[in-house]
């Protein structure tokens, strides 16, 4: 699919000379030392990306290392000094002002760190900000402002001021403002980082919550990698205005691109990374129906590594598990079922944390379901021990042990 | 001791003030015109109100803008003026204070503004500023009165350009200190340069340039007492009356008009900034 966003060869260079700072960029020199030479700052060097639509990125680098100046660039807030950032096809940085304008107040919403209201209006009136300054009719305006404040569970507090509100209260005004536009992307630079732990994890439930509801493309800027691994769907390391490694945390974590990465990773709780879904065996585990005979269930099982089957129903939505073991107590026309264990399953985003104590309590593999119940695999108890073992050592490499 | 330097600074700006006379008398007339219909119209609107009700007026905007005690206090010190006799001098003396600041806001606003958005404006206007908030304000009655002769019109004028510099001063930095993420996210949500300016920075310099305007008021009203030296009038002139004559009771009563009216004048324009920022 076409990427919604496509970032090319971007860079910018703040300071009295930016062309100057590209070239020797191009010479091969250093950030630290093109400062000291010319005194022109690299904000964003040779960046290219392309960003999925409806997917959460996330931007994470040390400080000063050109996530703001990035993703100011995408809306261009900052005129680039080179290179293309292209939303849906059209090169925002070569788009006449109107055009950037219309862009700007119709598909690309932003939240900032510092929540940026107007302490002069309501919540209400702040929430509509981008309906009026796109022109739209008051009441026009305070219905869809409402309806965003409804989204973000502020329903009770459109006539307050922003001074009255907690910080998270504020920031989900910010979260309505960009809402009310109904943008199909937003741009959140640290917006959750003002907040505190607790609120902040609240926030990021909301976040994924109203993704669920009707997904956006989000490009999240954090420095906080437990943020970025529990919303993140792709994350992007920045180290010195370069991007030097993107991917999905799970990929980020197993193969860091460099010392920096895996420094970032450092401490890093990986069990909370991986799911369920991603230790399961979903290949051979024979899927049963109900009427299935115990002599067709021993037979299929056979022809498997392991020695487990399911049982489904018509829906594929998942029953019991059958052991071979336990087939040889039947004769073979009886049905498999009659010696089937049920056990409750787990969701597939289940984390790799919570696996062992239900393998603990179960008597079986642990079965695996989607959404809607349909079964997608088996943890076995030796998967789940290769699982943890491996994560030990990857923790062990991030030099946690 | 033979070559003192003597560097005519005086017999320039004679010079000047001639060319000025001589060639933009249309101008000056015009602006002389301007600012005697707006005293006027303020003067006469004000003295066509009962007295009695323009008291009520005042102590109700005291009592419901600044607090309770403010306004007993209103009563107080508006019967005083109109027991000393002063209510005539009064009104024509918050006539000139009222039309001078209409005019210092008419164009200290807009150069405000141009100053905030322009470093290199700013670097020129801030010598001009600093040069009339530091020269006496006596040396502006000398231009004044060449130029539109005596009475309220040089009075007003002389008040106009001493009381500018504040909100100037004041509008501009109430914008430079607007919050950056909050411009942007004007930005972002798509303003122009004119909505940026109608949508995010004047609400946001609000407090600022209301304490701007203040100022601006208060410096006009000491300006008008000064500039009745030129025959601008009003409370100012008790007080010239006063000691002209030696008369210490009628000076001391001019100047304890003027003393009420700065009172008022300056607790009802802050309450407005406060109000504005609280629940407007
Ligand atoms: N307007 C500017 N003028 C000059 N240099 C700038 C400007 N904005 C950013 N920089 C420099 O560009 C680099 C990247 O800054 P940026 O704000 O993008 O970093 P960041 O990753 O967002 O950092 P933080 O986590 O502190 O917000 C820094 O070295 C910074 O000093
Ligand atoms: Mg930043």
């Amino acid at each position: 699919m076409e990427p919604i966003i496509r970032v090319r060869e971007l860079y910018k260079v703040f300071g009295p000379n930016p062309q100057e700072g590209l070239r020797l960029i191009e010479d091969g020199l250093d950030k630290d030392t093109i400062f000291e030479r010319t005194g022109n700052t690299v904000g964003v060097k040779d960046c290219n990306l392309d960003i999925a639509e409806g997917e959460i990125f996330v931007v994470m680098g040390l400080s000063g290392s050109g996530k703001s100046t990035l993703v100011r660039l995408l809306n261009r807030l900052i005129e680039p000094t080179a290179g293309t950032v292209e939303v849906r096809g059209r090169d925002v940085t070569r788009m006449s002002q109107r055009d950037l304008i219309r862009l700007r107040s119709e598909d690309l919403a932003m939240v900032f760190q510092s929540f940026a209201l107007m302490p002069h209006k309501t919540v209400i009136d702040n929430a509509a900000l981008g309906l009026e300054i796109a022109g739209v009719g008051r009441a026009r305006r305070r219905e869809r402002a409402q309806e965003a404040l409804d989204q973000v569970g502020l329903k009770a507090h459109a006539r307050s001021y922003p001074d009255e509100l907690s910080g998270g209260m504020q920031q989900r005004v910010g979260l309505a403002r960009a809402l009310a536009t109904d943008p199909s992307i937003m741009l959140m630079d640290e917006a959750f980082s003002a907040l505190d732990p607790l609120i902040r994890t609240e926030m990021q439930d909301r976040l994924l919550d109203l993704q669920r509801e009707h997904r956006r493309t989000v490009v999240f800027i954090s420095h906080d990698l437990d943020e970025a691994i529990r919303i993140g769907d792709r994350i992007a390391i920045m180290q010195g205005g370069e991007v030097v490694q993107v991917g999905t945390p799970k990929e980020i974590i197993t193969h860091p691109a460099n010392e920096y990465v895996r420094s970032f990773f450092h401490g890093v709780d990986i069990t909370q990374v991986f799911q369920a879904r991603d230790i399961m065996d979903s290949e051979n585990i024979p899927v049963l129906d109900a009427d299935t005979t115990a002599g067709e269930a021993r037979n299929r099982i056979a022809h498997v590594p392991g020695n487990e089957a399911v049982i489904v129903d018509a829906g594929g939505r998942f029953q019991s598990v059958v052991q071979a073991k336990r087939l040889g107590e039947l004769t073979l026309d009886r049905a498999a079922s009659e010696v089937a264990v049920e056990v409750e399953p787990v969701p597939e985003d289940t984390a790799l944390a919570d696996l062992p104590r239900r393998a603990a309590q179960s008597p079986v593999s642990i079965p695996v379901v989607d959404g809607e119940g349909r079964f997608r695999g088996l943890v076995t108890l030796q998967r789940l021990v290769e699982a943890l073992d491996r994560s030990r050592n990857a923790a062990a490499a991030n030099g946690d042990y | 001791m033979e070559g003192r330097i003597n560097i005519p600074v005086g017999d320039w700006i004679e010079a000047g003030v001639d060319w000025i006379l001589d060639n933009l008398e249309p101008a000056l007339d015009g602006i002389a015109w301007f600012l005697g219909l707006l005293t006027n119209s303020f003067e006469g609107a004000l003295l066509a109100i009962p007295a009695w009700l323009l008291v009520l007026a005042l102590v109700g905007l005291s009592w419901w803008r600044v607090s309770w005690r403010f306004g007993i206090f209103a009563i107080l010190a508006l019967g005083l003026i109109l027991g000393m006799d002063l209510w005539e001098p009064t009104i024509k003396t918050l006539s000139l204070v009222l039309a001078a600041t209409a005019v210092a806001l008419a164009i200290g606003m807009p150069v405000g503004v141009a100053m905030a958005r322009s470093d290199w404006v700013e670097a020129s206007i801030r010598p001009v500023l600093d040069l009339m908030q530091t020269m006496p304000p006596f040396v502006y009655l000398i231009p004044a009165a060449i130029f539109f002769g005596l009475g309220t019109v040089p009075g007003a004028i002389a008040t106009v350009v001493f009381c500018m510099p504040p909100v100037v001063r004041l509008t501009n930095l109430g914008i430079r200190q607007v919050n950056r993420e909050q411009i942007e996210a004007g930005l972002a949500f798509g303003c122009n340069r004119r909505q940026l300016l109608t949508k995010i920075q004047l609400p946001l310099a609000m407090p600022s340039i209301m304490a701007g305007i203040n100022q601006t008021i208060m410096l006009a009203l000491s300006m008008v007492v000064i500039a009745s030296m030129i025959g601008a009038g009003g409370l100012g002139n008790t007080v010239l009356t006063g000691i002209q004559r030696l008369d210490v009771g009628l000076g001391f009563e001019g100047g304890l008009g003027v003393v009420i009216l700065a009172i008022l004048l300056d607790r009802i324009t802050q309450s407005v900034g406060r109000r504005r920022k609280a629940s407007s």
